[in-house]
């Protein structure tokens, strides 16, 4: 069962920009979660991988979930954009999920910052549920995605 | 504000976030958050009706407030009723794509959500079908999807495998210009490339040769691909492409059965294991870790060892290096083990606290695996304990202890080596204790040497005694006593140690005990008596290596395998399966469980030796002419270490000839009806009245220890009139004969009225096994025959041994655990109240642990062990959640067998 269990977008010190999760944690475990990342990601340099393995617990209401998690993530000026995966998931084709990702935002809100992520979080959401759904990589084509945001935009 | 020129932004909105942004400190961030939120509390409250912008806006900003870390406890409903708004939601629809694309995935969240909800058959043509769509977007949505559906049912889902192998070729094959908006970097659509891989590692390899082919194909178009010149610069091309490498080289491994494309896969991770990129090392290493346990690529994976020994000592990152020591750990076999044992103790002076243990365990199971010589063996761990001491866990000496003992000619050399480690003025305690129980068994074998004499030897372990823990000052004490016997010379001052008021008034129970009792001991006993009681331990009965057992639950099942399965150094077994095989008798105990006794009882026990002379003192003060006699009592069961292994093997055993009037299977009829229920009554208990009429009682009682048991049977004649010919026998239908010996003893032919008698049986389990033995009883009652068949109350889960885990070894193993056919769930109705402490005593007397603390939800149950047969070894997680309010369970068992699973799933689900 494996799929994307959250996204994170943290900057460098541990301020959230964005948290989609794909799976039941409560609030606690959610913050928890948060700062681990944080701790474990930010003092990795890059000499390091971009995968790091963490174990978090939940107990979803449908299956047991004691599970390995990796996090991979890529670093973009001061921002850490962060993916939980399973541990045995395709790293690779995740980190690059992240930069296809990136892209788009770039792309979308032209040359793309910090700010804007905070000023328009609301839109950064659409963003994400554009290209994953369910914890799946739903749209990988930029092209596709940035039409359907326009189409979007211009319904507001 | 540069954003908010841009677009479409909500003033008020980003007024607000800005002024957060300015605030100067905390408190000022919190007061104007307060301030906003009783503004949008008074609005949403208010009787003006809000406009669509309006709510908008102001859940965004609750929505803000929520990022920013703050509760919010209102303004849920305002969200929702967004959700009614016909601003976009009727003009959403827009492509049939997109929906497609949603659809499958909303079904995907459906059926992870309520798997049952989901109706299969009908659908499963359609979603299948999909893969066939045109648009890429959707393909790419319903891998996902179908990748999870078909795990549950593999059968109904077979077609997507030509399915995807097409898709995949025609991918692949394209060049990379043709999927114009699903190339990335010129490169084919990655991610559905990697999803497809995926799908087919669900499966074995295609049955059709067509289909086949094609697909050999693909993967040697990837490997081709990964030699050619990048047709980028940038790490993203380099990356996408990899990305569909180790993918390709996953479903190579998976079906490892192509051993050229496996030993293409191996070379190409060689090439990356020099990669300037950190993170192609780090997953060549990984990747590598699995080649090598494939019999087809692991002399490829071999030649790369220089390269990984170098990973682990420069590479930077602890993962990648963590990586490298279990790569090496997977390639070593007996050519390279002194090269990478050496090295690997070499890098646990310098490595990370957080994997140091799991070293030591490699090492040590290594150093075991492939000793040539012993004294290599002996060296090893000591040098292990010297460099890690606090890592070196229990098994681990033990272990060296075992195989000391059962090795004559390395015990010289071992209490020649500890009494030179033991000289080091600062030496660990497990130094100490692993030289005080050497030194107490064959400082005979050095004495001869003047430098290391009786009272050198006792005088160096001595000097250690005051610094060291009661169970390790125990263990000297049970030393000191062993010299009394081996050098008469030392008995003075060792009793003078021992009167010492601060050994005879210890504060410490066992540390009293042990300095009375043998003090005692050698004041009374004779010399002859005591060398009985203080003679050589016996060799330990061979066992699988418990240090093994350790790293597996350290690791997950699989963590071992490659030493485990033996299939690349099948001669290993005989030569270095650790110990010669030594007869074992069938109650005794596990060896690393039992060896000094220091952790069965909570106050540590006396090392058995000492503690049999413990009970001995009995018989010695009894009388004069009392006789050591060294039998197992039956309520010490530890006490049977000490007996000298039976003169017969169990397997000798088995293998005399059944009875002579044994009969045939055909000539028993069929279990009467009600068996199965009575065999059910004993799965999770032991003894018991397992059957009962008006002439006969069969009351059971049984022990097990890990793969032996022993049940005594006991038949009452009711009646006041003795049964002849009577005959009770055990048969093993089917294949059960391969997997289960029954030994039983014979039983007088005639029971008097009112009498008993006593059956004993001696049960080996050799594999797991599903159907139970058969009991077929015959007499003759007042001149009638009487015939009588049962089911014997021996089910598998009797050889379970309870594993005890922490939550994090736990999760990791069950994941591990995770394809379908590992799993078996059950869903049913109580049959009995359901009482929380019943249901643990049941848990624990069907034979797993119980762990607390690992279910987040204390009302379920979470239990592990590790069923126990002479071939194998099958380690079992279960989970059972109650729920109260339907009167239902639902019981989950992953093991590493499939039948194992459904066996004890359906065996356990009858419990409650």
């Amino acid at each position: 069962m494996e799929h994307i269990r959250f996204i994170l977008i943290q900057n460098r010190a541990g301020k959230t920009r964005l948290a989609k999760w794909y799976m039941q944690f409560d609030d606690d475990e959610k913050q928890k979660l948060i700062e681990e990342v944080h701790a474990v990601v930010t003092v990795r340099d890059a000499k390091h991988t971009n995968f790091v393995e963490v174990i978090c617990v939940a107990d979803s209401l449908s299956v047991l979930q004691f599970r390995n998690f990796k996090i991979i993530y890529r670093r973009y000026a001061g921002l850490y954009f962060c993916i939980c995966v399973d541990v045995n998931d395709n790293n690779l084709a995740y980190l690059e999920a992240i930069h296809n990702f990136v892209e788009v935002l770039n792309e979308y809100f032209h040359n793309v910052c910090e700010l804007d992520l905070v000023f328009n979080f609301y839109k950064v959401y659409t963003v994400v549920d554009e290209m994953f759904l369910a914890g799946e990589i739903r749209e990988t084509s930029q092209t596709k995605v940035l039409k359907q945001l326009l189409m979007l935009q211009s319904l507001e | 504000m540069p954003a908010v020129s841009k677009g479409d932004g909500m003033r008020g909105l980003a007024v607000f976030i800005s002024d957060i942004r300015n605030c100067k400190s905390k408190e000022a961030e919190i007061k104007r958050i307060n301030k906003e939120l009783a503004n949008i509390r008074s609005k949403f409250k208010g009787d003006k009706a809000l406009d669509g912008y309006s709510k908008k806006k102001y859940v965004c900003k609750l929505l803000f407030i929520f990022l920013l870390g703050h509760d919010i406890d209102f303004g849920h409903m305002e969200a929702v009723n967004l959700l009614s708004s016909n601003k976009y939601t009727e003009k959403q629809i827009d492509s049939m794509d997109s929906v497609k694309q949603s659809a499958a995935l909303c079904l995907l969240r459906l059926y992870k959500a309520s798997p049952d909800l989901v109706p299969m058959g009908e659908w499963t043509a359609r979603v299948v079908h999909l893969l066939n769509d045109q648009h890429m977007g959707v393909v790419t949505a319903a891998v996902s999807l179908i990748t999870c559906l078909c795990k549950k049912n593999p059968d109904d889902f077979k077609t997507c495998i030509s399915l995807a192998v097409s898709r995949l070729s025609r991918i692949v094959s394209s060049a990379s210009t043709d999927l114009q908006d699903y190339t990335y970097y010129f490169v084919p659509a990655p991610w559905l490339s990697v999803k497809l891989l995926r799908l087919l590692q669900c499966y074995p390899p295609p049955e059709d040769a067509a289909v086949k082919g094609r697909l050999v194909e693909c993967l040697e178009t990837v490997l081709n691909k990964a030699q050619e010149p990048p047709k980028s610069k940038k790490v993203q091309h380099s990356n996408a492409k990899n990305a569909i490498l180790f993918e390709t080289i996953s479903l190579i491994i998976h079906y490892d059965s192509e051993p050229n494309l496996l030993v293409r896969a191996c070379n190409q991770l060689g090439q990356f294991l020099q990669h300037r990129e950190t993170n192609l090392r780090y997953l060549a290493l990984e990747s590598m870790c699995t080649l090598a346990s494939s019999e087809f690529s692991h002399e490829a994976v071999k030649t790369h060892i220089d390269t990984v020994i170098n990973a682990l000592k420069t590479e930077r990152d602890v993962s990648v290096r963590q990586r490298a020591a279990d790569l090496l750990y997977a390639m070593c076999d007996r050519s390279n083990a002194k090269q990478i044992v050496s090295e690997m103790l070499r890098y646990l002076e310098t490595a990370d606290y957080a994997i140091r243990e799991e070293i030591v365990l490699k090492v040590a199971i290594l150093a075991e695996k492939y000793a040539v010589d012993y004294s290599w063996y002996v060296d090893t761990i000591l040098n292990l304990i010297r460099i890690a001491g606090d890592y070196v866990s229990e098994e681990v000496w033990y272990r060296v202890l075992q195989i000391v003992t059962n090795r004559d000619d390395v015990q010289g050399y071992a209490a020649k080596t500890v009494f030179e480690a033991l000289q080091a003025p600062a030496c660990h305690e497990n130094m100490v204790k692993v030289g005080g129980y050497i030194l107490g068994e064959f400082g005979n074998l050095i004495a001869g040497d003047p430098r290391s004499s009786p009272p050198v030897q006792f005088s160096l372990l001595h000097s250690k005694f005051h610094l060291c823990s009661v169970a390790t000052r125990a263990l000297l004490l049970s030393t000191y006593i062993k010299f009394i016997n081996l050098f008469p010379e030392t008995k003075a001052t060792i009793q003078a140690v021992l009167r010492a008021g601060s050994q005879l008034r210890n504060a410490d129970v066992e540390l009293q005990q042990r300095a009375v009792e043998y003090l005692t001991l050698s004041s009374v006993a004779s010399t002859d008596v005591l060398a009985t009681v203080l003679e050589e331990m016996p060799p330990f009965p061979e066992r699988e290596s418990s240090i093994l057992a350790k790293l597996k639950r350290k690791k997950g099942p699989g963590a071992g395998s490659a030493l485990d399965d033996g299939r690349r150094d099948p001669s290993s077994n005989d030569i270095n399966g650790g110990v010669e095989p030594t007869p074992s008798t069938v109650s005794t105990p596990s060896p690393s469980a039992d060896l000094l006794g220091l952790r069965a009882a909570p106050p540590p026990a006396a090392p058995p030796a000492s503690a049999g002379a413990g009970n001995l003192l009995v018989d010695v003060f009894d009388g004069p002419a009392a006789q050591p006699s060294l039998g197992p009592t039956p309520e010490e069961a530890f006490l049977s270490e000490l007996e000298p292994p039976a003169p017969e093997s169990p397997m000798a055993l088995l293998a005399d000839p059944a009875p002579a009037a044994d009969p045939g299977p055909e000539d028993i009829g069929p279990p009467i009806p009600e068996a199965d229920e009575l065999l059910n009554k004993f799965v999770c208990k032991n003894n018991g009245v397992l059957f009962e009429n008006q002439l006969l009682q069969i009351g059971v009682k049984s022990e097990f220890r890990q793969n032996l048991g022993r049940m005594y049977l006991f038949y009452g004649n009711k009646t006041s009139v003795q049964f002849q010919n009577f005959s009770p026998t055990v048969v093993h239908p089917g294949d059960l004969q391969t997997q289960l010996a029954v030994q039983t003893k014979r039983v007088a032919a005639q029971v008097d009225g009112g009498a008993q008698v006593q059956q004993v049986l001696n049960i080996e389990c050799l594999r797991d096994f599903l159907t139970p033995p058969l009991l077929s009883v015959r007499f003759r009652y007042g001149g009638a025959p009487q015939a009588l068949t049962l089911k014997l109350p021996v089910t598998i889960n009797k050889f379970f041994q309870p594993t005890e885990m922490a939550a994090q070894d736990f999760f990791q193993r069950w994941k591990q655990l995770s394809l379908p056919q590992q799993e078996a769930q059950k869903i049913f109705k109580a049959n009995h109240p359901m009482d929380a402490e019943v249901t643990k005593a049941k848990l624990l007397g069907f034979g797993s642990a119980l762990l607390d603390n690992v279910d987040p939800n204390p009302e379920n149950f979470v239990g592990a062990g590790i069923i126990q047969t002479k071939a194998l070894q099958v380690g079992c997680l279960l989970r059972l959640e109650p729920n109260a309010q339907a009167q239902m369970y639902r019981l989950t068992l992953r093991t590493s067998k499939e039948p194992v699973s459904r066996h004890l799933c359906e065996l356990l689900a009858q419990q409650f």
